[in-house]
């Protein structure tokens, strides 16, 4: 899911910087009000945790490849601001130091992944889950958190994708970008996540929830108690 | 450091030992890039075509370390897969160094 250089326009990919820029800004502002010593080695664990399971492709025998992100985990674990910060950097040194992403991309590929995820899977998360919840419903909170979370971020690459046929063509007519047009982008995209990636981020979500739960109680930010 | 933090520490090496998977799985199952994330030769190959502004922005940027491989694309399976450990904790180092320096100017202490 990440969009390299040349996919999208600048009439894309610099709006989303914006909407990068802002959301990273007041998650910044939001750590300096919130982040405690303590939880730093956690940030960085959780960074360096969403930058090594991207790293694992999985192989849709015969077709493409995706990965999870780890974003959702990241958002109940650490909140979802904080969860802006983690993946952000992730995707910025991808993009900078091993050319996963675009330069240009930098903004887009933040508002999907790193943006999009951890508040849908955030989200979610609170909607499913109930303070009286049993461990088997929190289980399904967590796992609907990051396939939704994954799937959504899916359907937005999808989009910006798809759009570019529309937005820029060379004087022959073709386009100048992106190639597909969204209806060969936006199901592309959606499906192979809803039927693969976005399970896995959803079992990712669910086994680390379980493990913090069993041994760092306290630790968990989607469950603490200002925020119940 | 705390026992679980260690813990925890301990976990993400072994993740990054097990990286390999990322790229041995693919292979195995003949599985190419991720969708719209092709280079501009297969895109070649796709459409028959490069588009212009695609072309244009695509060399943009030349990463120190593409695609998580020390040495070029044409490497063997060996050199790759040591390649992408190296990167793995390269990228532990990198994004935890970021981390840490972001922290010192927002963390509190004693909150």
């Amino acid at each position: 899911m990440h969009i390299p250089d040349g996919y999208l326009g600048p009439q894309t990919y610099v709006p989303l910087f914006g909407v990068s820029f802002v959301f990273m800004s007041v998650a910044l502002k939001k750590l300096k009000k919130e982040l405690s010593t303590k939880h730093v080695p956690y940030l960085a664990m959780a960074a360096a945790f969403s930058f090594l399971i991207q790293m694992f492709n999985i192989p849709i025998p015969g077709g493409t490849t995706g990965h999870a992100v780890g974003a959702g985990i990241i958002a109940l674990l650490l909140g979802p601001w904080t969860a802006v910060i983690a993946v952000s950097v992730v995707l910025i040194i991808q993009a900078v130091v091993f050319g996963d992403g675009g330069i240009t991309a930098i903004g887009a590929n933040c508002f999907n992944m790193a943006v999009t995820i951890p508040f849908v899977s955030y989200g979610v998360f609170k909607l499913v889950n109930r303070l009286s919840s049993t461990q088997s419903r929190m289980s399904v909170a967590a796992f609907l958190s990051g396939y939704a979370g994954l799937t959504v971020s899916a359907l937005l690459t999808g989009i910006e994708f798809g759009i570019q046929p529309l937005i820029a063509q060379a004087a022959d007519g073709r386009p100048l970008y992106a190639p597909y047009p969204l209806e060969i982008a936006l199901p592309a995209m959606v499906l192979e996540h809803m039927l693969l990636f976005s399970i896995i981020e959803g079992v990712v979500t669910v086994l680390l929830l379980r493990y913090f739960l069993k041994n760092e109680s306290d630790l968990v930010y989607a469950l603490s108690v200002r925020e119940a | 450091m705390t026992r679980s933090q260690r813990k925890l520490w301990i976990g993400l090496l072994i993740m990054a030992l097990l990286t390999p998977l990322g790229i041995i799985l693919p292979e195995k199952f003949k599985a190419g890039d991720a969708w719209g994330e092709w280079g501009t030769e297969t895109l070649e190959k796709l459409l028959g075509y490069v588009p212009e502004g695609l072309k244009k922005l695509s060399d943009l940027w030349k990463a120190p370390v593409t695609d998580y491989n020390f040495s070029g694309e044409d490497s063997s399976m060996t050199v790759q897969i040591l390649s992408y450990i190296a990167s793995g904790l390269l990228g532990i180092v990198i994004v935890g160094l970021v981390i840490f320096l972001i922290s010192k100017f927002v963390a509190k202490n004693g909150k």
